[in-house]
């Protein structure tokens, strides 16, 4: 699994930290999202998944 | 209100619906593993697309319009639903679980998704004038980008978030602005007054001229186009293009005659079920908080997504309360605010990081005692940190009876 994301169409929610808080912080200056890992481990698959469908900016793309 | 579902094993969900709660009602469903047939009945002809831009930046330019779709092409087809759009829903039967559509489609199905949405709150004679504009579909937002373009002078009706994010866009492309309504200041109802002076001051140091604290009448036309906004003391604010944003109702008239209780939306129970095998979902649905003990409805795009979810599991067979923490976000020319929770007008509200007179702070609401909710002014990261106070402090549900 590898993550994208859009920093330019991210508005700072932090939907995605509390999703998967091991893949995704938020910059300290403007929340914008911080990618920790592009290629997160199988296990957290799912948490990243769900992070990429509750991202109310459409920010995160998943490729498989 | 307690729902028996009858519907056995799901073979056919349809959603009414095609925005972001409905199409994420679809995306859930297959995430979570459903195999069965899915379609997607929309009003309106465009694929899915997301409206959170539609007052920034589709409105400003920024954005072709495309960029505001929420799936690719690609995308859609993967979830191998079929999309009927352009066809907007007339009448449901919930006893044979059936939906009848303009172009006189009958839609079965096991399982129904309302997604409808609202539609923007009209004045009176706004239908009869040109130059007078809603926003709340992608045409409705390029049709007022080519008001504004070709406009000089704007005043926006209505000083909620919609208003209020309309006219920092359109000072921002150089308009003359003028934001009337009959509140103290923006967005007063969803902020409370501190937060709301803030704001009233950022639009009025940009430029945009502030009539709150009055109530605004009706328009004044000229040969058809409008000409003006009329305030309650009797001043008319002149202008070349208007934009109404005050507030929007539940998209339910279709339902009328279904059975289905409606009420400031379709009321649900905490699964957000309207009847067996029927439910509501976004902007539209009125659902029991069982946390809060009340019937709410939530207009934020949040909410849209976290109760798609909920309903997907619901249809599938999961048994659990829809009771989130509702957030919304809003961006006002530099001023990104966020907020979870709720900020009642008398809460309590004291500055917990940052500060005031730098724009960049974080404040508490309290109320009864105990923290409501929360909200950043330019500090998103620091207001999302807090978000658990508020899931802390949400009172034990009522007990059954």
């Amino acid at each position: 699994m590898k993550v994208v994301v859009d920093e330019e169409k991210c508005v700072a929610a932090g939907q995605c930290v509390a999703a998967a808080m091991d893949v995704f912080d938020q910059r300290d200056e403007d929340g914008i999202v911080v990618l920790l890992t592009e290629n997160p481990p199988a296990e957290l698959a799912d948490d990243v998944r769900n992070a990429a469908a509750v991202c109310p900016a459409l920010a995160i793309r998943i490729e498989e | 209100m307690s729902i028996e579902d009858d519907t056995g094993a799901v073979a056919h969900v349809l959603v009414v619906g095609a925005a972001a709660a409905g199409l994420t009602t679809v995306e859930a469903l297959r995430r979570k593993g459903y195999p069965g047939r899915i379609t997607v009945l929309g009003a309106e002809p465009h694929a899915p697309y997301d409206r959170p831009p539609l007052s920034k930046q589709i409105l400003s330019g920024a954005w072709a319009p495309d960029r505001a779709a929420l799936r690719t092409e690609e995308t859609l087809s993967g979830l191998d639903t079929e999309f009927v759009l352009g066809d907007p829903a007339l009448a449901l039967d919930p006893a044979t679980r059936t939906v009848r559509t303009g172009s006189g489609r009958e839609l079965g199905a096991d399982a129904i998704v309302i997604a409808t949405g609202v539609r923007p709150r009209m004045l009176p004679e706004q239908r009869e004038l040109t130059g007078v504009h809603v926003l709340r579909t992608l045409d409705d937002a390029l049709a007022l980008r080519t008001d504004l373009l070709a406009g000089s002078r704007l005043v926006v009706v209505g000083e909620g978030v919609l208003g209020s994010e309309i006219a920092a866009t359109a000072r921002t492309l150089g308009l003359d602005v003028t934001l009337a309504g009959p509140l103290t200041g923006p967005l007063a109802l969803q902020v409370g007054p501190l937060v709301s002076g803030l704001l009233a001051e950022l639009h009025s140091e940009r430029g945009v001229r502030l009539r709150l604290g009055n109530g605004v009448v009706g328009l004044t036309g000229d040969q058809g186009r409008v000409s003006g906004v009329e305030l309650s003391t009797g001043e008319v604010l002149p202008a070349d293009v208007v934009v109404v944003a005050i507030g929007a109702t539940p998209a339910t008239e279709w339902l009328a005659g279904s059975g289905l209780e409606l009420d400031n939306g379709v009321v649900c129970d905490s699964r957000c079920r309207a009847a067996p095998g029927i439910y509501a979902v976004g902007d539209v649905a009125r659902w029991q908080h069982e946390g809060l003990g009340r019937l709410i409805r939530l207009e934020n795009r949040t909410n849209a997504t976290e109760q798609a979810m909920a309903v997907a599991g619901a249809i599938l067979g999961e048994d659990r309360p829809y009771e989130p923490v509702p957030y919304f976000w809003t961006d006002q020319f530099d001023a990104k605010l966020q907020v979870h929770g709720f900020l009642p007008a008398d809460a309590e509200v004291d500055v917990v990081d940052g500060e005031l007179t730098s724009r960049r702070f974080v404040a508490r609401y309290r109320s009864g005692g105990r923290v409501t909710g929360i909200l950043g002014w330019n500090m998103p990261k620091q207001a999302r940190q807090r978000r658990q106070e508020i899931v802390d402090a949400v009172p034990s549900p009522a007990p059954a009876h």
